[in-house]
């Protein structure tokens, strides 16, 4: 795989470089299609999620990742910044889960602070995990501390065979992938009764919508059960959004220009008006606030309420009007896209 | 106009409406539900679909039905079978056309 494109010194590794590009997508206005579809403009209905993104520094270099993430990055969230995150998490009765994403966060000295803390404040907890982490020497005791805190794992899986999911996550992670899956099995997750839920995300390995969730779900139980015998609860499709790596992908194959017009005519004005955004807020690995983790990657913190963890205010953030750009018709173009897969059936 | 073929007309197709907007609106609405979820799902139809845009030699079927195979959820794996099936099935209408060519050969010979 290609390294971060910060580590590659590409002119896409800087949010304002991304901004501009999609800026001059030949694509109506973002902000067009919502007024057409009467959102404009667009608002929170309230702060029911969390989202941490404690940081960049991953063991896997995919060549989609939004976030740029990668062995070589360094920068990661402080046991300072986790403890303010945990304090605006006790400040706001309304956020029923914490959504922990990265890099790959497990990875942070702080991960398991939060997850400690945020089930200690009766909150659900998710995992935003690769799979391959859990096979690291280093995280051998991993698999069990998620199992013990009754985590929700949501993990990375874009196709069931290896030769797309290698060709997008690196060769030979479709085979630690299932192995992984096969550790959280052995622990009860994905049967189904245990309580323990193993998620898995599907995403396009390439310049293509994603199918219909409940159909490619169906395909990913059947092959993965006879290929492999690894069982998950449920599948997410998610679009891949036209920013950072993925976006440096459709430039270098010049799929640019049709991807993001694919994206802008399969606008959707039901998917629209049910975007994750809505309803969480994100935190960056220095306590910046942000919308969504797309904007957080093009460093567009929150307009209209205070942008830092350190002065959280619930309130503020749940009537806060939200940033938007080219990049959210990724969110909204046909099904819908969010951390939690399609917006609508 | 230099070409034939042009990627772009594929997007134009809407066009063949202006001059019978109803009998486009029949096909349009006969054709949304061929593809529907029905005894076969909307990936195993596009997959067909590929099979038969090879069979027919269309650029604009193969280029419009590789993409849906892929939204869909099917694999290049997959894809190139489909395409086999097609590719099987002319060979084979061709050559079991052969039976005719003996025909004639043994009614002409001695």
């Amino acid at each position: 795989m290609k390294g971060s494109l910060q580590s590659r010194s590409s002119p896409l590794a800087a949010a304002d470089e991304q901004r501009r590009v999609l800026a001059a997508a030949a694509v109506p206005p973002f902000e067009t299609a919502l007024a057409d579809a009467d959102l404009h403009p667009l608002r929170a209905t309230g702060v029911r999620v969390l989202q941490i993104n404690v940081g960049k520094l991953c063991n896997q270099t995919c060549g989609h990742c939004h976030v740029d993430a990668g062995p070589d990055r360094r920068e990661r969230m402080t046991r300072e910044t986790a403890e303010l995150c945990m304090a605006a998490l006790e400040s706001a009765p309304s956020i029923d889960t914490v959504d922990i994403t990265g890099g790959a966060p497990e990875l942070n000295q702080s991960f398991r602070f939060l997850v400690e803390r945020s089930r200690a404040l009766g909150r659900n907890v998710i995992d935003r995990c690769n799979l391959t982490v859990l096979l690291l020497p280093s995280q051998a005791d991993l698999a069990g501390f998620l199992a013990a805190h009754r985590v929700r794992v949501i993990a990375s899986l874009p196709y069931h065979r290896p030769a797309q999911t290698d060709a997008q996550r690196g060769e030979g992670v479709f085979e630690k992938s299932i192995a992984a899956i096969r550790k959280l099995n052995a622990l009860g997750y994905g049967d189904g009764s245990s309580g323990l839920e193993l998620d898995l995300v599907y995403n396009p390995v390439g310049a293509f919508l994603p199918p219909r969730q409940q159909a490619i779900e169906a395909q990913f139980r059947r092959e993965l059960r006879a290929r492999w015998d690894v069982a998950f609860d449920r599948l997410f499709t998610i679009t891949n959004m036209p920013i950072s790596r993925f976006l440096d992908f459709l430039i270098a194959s010049g799929n640019d220009a049709a991807y993001l017009q694919r994206l802008a005519g399969a606008f959707n004005p039901a998917a629209a008006a049910g975007v994750m955004c809505r309803d969480m807020v994100s935190v960056g690995w220095d306590g910046a606030l942000y919308d969504c983790d797309f904007n957080q990657m093009l460093d567009l913190t929150v307009a209209t309420a205070p942008a830092h963890v350190r002065e959280f205010d619930a309130d503020a953030l749940a009537a806060r009007t939200i940033t938007t750009g080219n990049h959210c018709y990724g969110c909204t173009a046909g099904a819908g896209s969010s951390c939690g897969g399609s917006v609508v059936p | 106009m230099n070409h034939y073929y042009h990627a772009g007309d594929l997007g134009r197709f809407a066009e063949m409406g202006k001059g019978n907007p109803e009998l486009w609106q029949k096909f349009q609405e006969y054709y949304a539900a061929v593809f529907a979820d029905g005894a076969l799902t909307e990936r195993e139809k596009a997959l067909i679909a590929l099979g038969v845009a090879h069979a027919v030699q269309c650029p604009y079927c193969i280029d419009a039905y590789a993409k849906a195979c892929l939204e869909k959820g099917s694999n290049v794996e997959e894809m190139t079978e489909a395409v086999h099936v097609a590719c099987a099935i002319r060979g084979g209408a061709t050559l079991v056309h052969g039976v005719q060519m003996r025909n004639v050969v043994d009614k002409l010979s001695m």
